[in-house]
This record gives structure tokens, sequence and C-alpha cells, in this order.
């Protein structure tokens, strides 16, 4: 699992290369809350192209993100993420708590 | 039950077993040439169930998972995920989506929804402090095999 974090103005994006699932999860949601804590960007994209497996953990990442974002002001969105994860957040109601593109 | 191929494993319920019990079961299922999308549902289901005996079924102490997959007549493929942890008392409330009793580990409670949209049947069966088998079953598109 990795993770390479890019800003500008304010944009944050975070390129997740790997697998989600419950044991890497935890790494991630460090990594990323200490990110937001930090920096507080107004916008977060967590990047899943090249993402190749999730399960419902994932969810839980996310929704944990999207509340920390909340809490600091600012938005999350999930870019790219393969067909198949997409049926998993459309299975959790994902589209109507962050932006899916 | 006839049975066309089986293999049965046994791993500790370590999270890094989440993942190695998605390659185990990958490698066996090659076999039976699913579709990407096939593989991906069952994959995701397995570790699903692994995840809720680490969790779950584990949480007070370590034990064993025990993992069988058959692939059965007619393209059939069948997985039983075997844990002897502390059991559920309520499998009809633990399988309502969006129940948890680890919210703080950040767990959606939707570990069964998925089993059960990703396969085609599900079964749970648990006894307190006995352990929970989950069963699952999926039917592969005809091709292959």
């Amino acid at each position: 699992m990795k993770i390479d974090i890019k800003s500008a103005n304010g944009h944050a994006v975070a390129v997740l290369s790997g697998e989600i699932d419950h044991h890497n999860a935890k790494e991630i949601r460090s990594q990323l809350d200490k990110y937001i804590i930090t920096v507080q960007p107004s916008e977060l994209t967590m990047d899943f192209s090249n993402i190749t497996f999730m399960d419902s953990s994932g969810i839980g990442l996310i929704m944990g993100r999207s509340r920390l974002m909340r809490e600091c002001g600012g938005n999350l969105e999930v870019r790219d993420p393969q067909p198949y994860i997409r049926r998993v957040l459309r299975l959790a109601g994902m589209e109507r708590i962050v932006k899916i593109t | 039950m006839e049975i066309l191929n089986e293999i049965k494993f046994i791993m500790p319920s370590l999270s890094v077993n989440e993942s190695t019990a998605r390659a185990v079961v990958s490698s066996f299922l090659t076999q039976a040439d699913p579709t990407v999308e096939e593989l991906s549902d069952i994959r995701t289901a397995v570790s699903e169930a692994v995840t809720n005996a680490v969790v779950h079924g584990y949480r007070r102490k370590k034990g064993n998972i025990e993992i069988t997959v058959r692939l059965l007549p007619q393209r059939e493929i069948y997985i039983k995920i075997r844990d002897k942890g502390c059991g559920i008392p309520d499998i009809k409330k633990a399988m309502e989506p969006l129940f948890t009793t680890a919210p703080e580990e950040e767990r959606s409670g939707l570990g069964f929804s998925v089993m059960e949209s990703f396969m085609d049947k599900l079964t749970v069966k648990s006894q307190v402090n006995k352990g929970t088998t989950v069963t699952m079953r999926k039917r592969l598109t005809a091709h292959g095999y």
C-alpha cells in the first residue's frame, strides 16, 4: 500500500496504490488523518485509479475521512475508482455522502 | 454433494492474512476460469468473511480461521469460512446493513450486505463462545472449465 499526497492552492490529491482492506486501512487512515489535521486542505481528493481491491473497509475509510474533512471545513472527493469498486460504493450509498467522479 | 475439486487451509486470525485468504482462493479458482467481475465478487466476499472473523470472532483472543473452497458441478463455487471465536448472539441483528459492534475501528457494518450482494447464497451459523461458520455459494457463467 502506498500513498502519495500532492497539494496546490489548498487542494490536495492523495494517490492511493494497492489494496484497501481492514489490515491496510489502518495505515492509510493514520497517514491521511495526520495530513488533514496538519495541513487542513480545503479540498482533498482520494485518487482510486491505482486501487486494485477494496472491500467494505474502504467504506469506513472514506466515511471517516469525509467526516474529518467536514470538521476541518473542507470537502472530500473520490476520484476514478474501478467499476467493481464503484459497485461497493453504490451498495453503501456513498454517492450521497461524497462526490465520486 | 459431488465435489470436483477442493482446497482447505487454516491460518491464524492475523489481519495480514485477509489478503492471504483472497490470494489463495483466487489462485484455486483460476482453474474454473471465472470472469474478472466474478472473481472480484468472490474475493470481496471472502475478504469480508475473513475480516469478520479477525475483527469480531477473535476480538478477545486469537485463534484459527479455516477456509474450504469447493468446485461443484454446473460451475458452482462453494466457500466455507469457519472460526472458533466468540460467536454472534443475534445473527439477524448482525446481518442488518450498517450494524456494527466495532465503530471505533471504522467498521461500516456492511460486511454481510456485501457477501449477500456479491454471492448467490449466504448462510451464517453461530453459537456464542463456540464460533461462526459462513457458507457462500456462487454459480459462474457458462464458459471454460
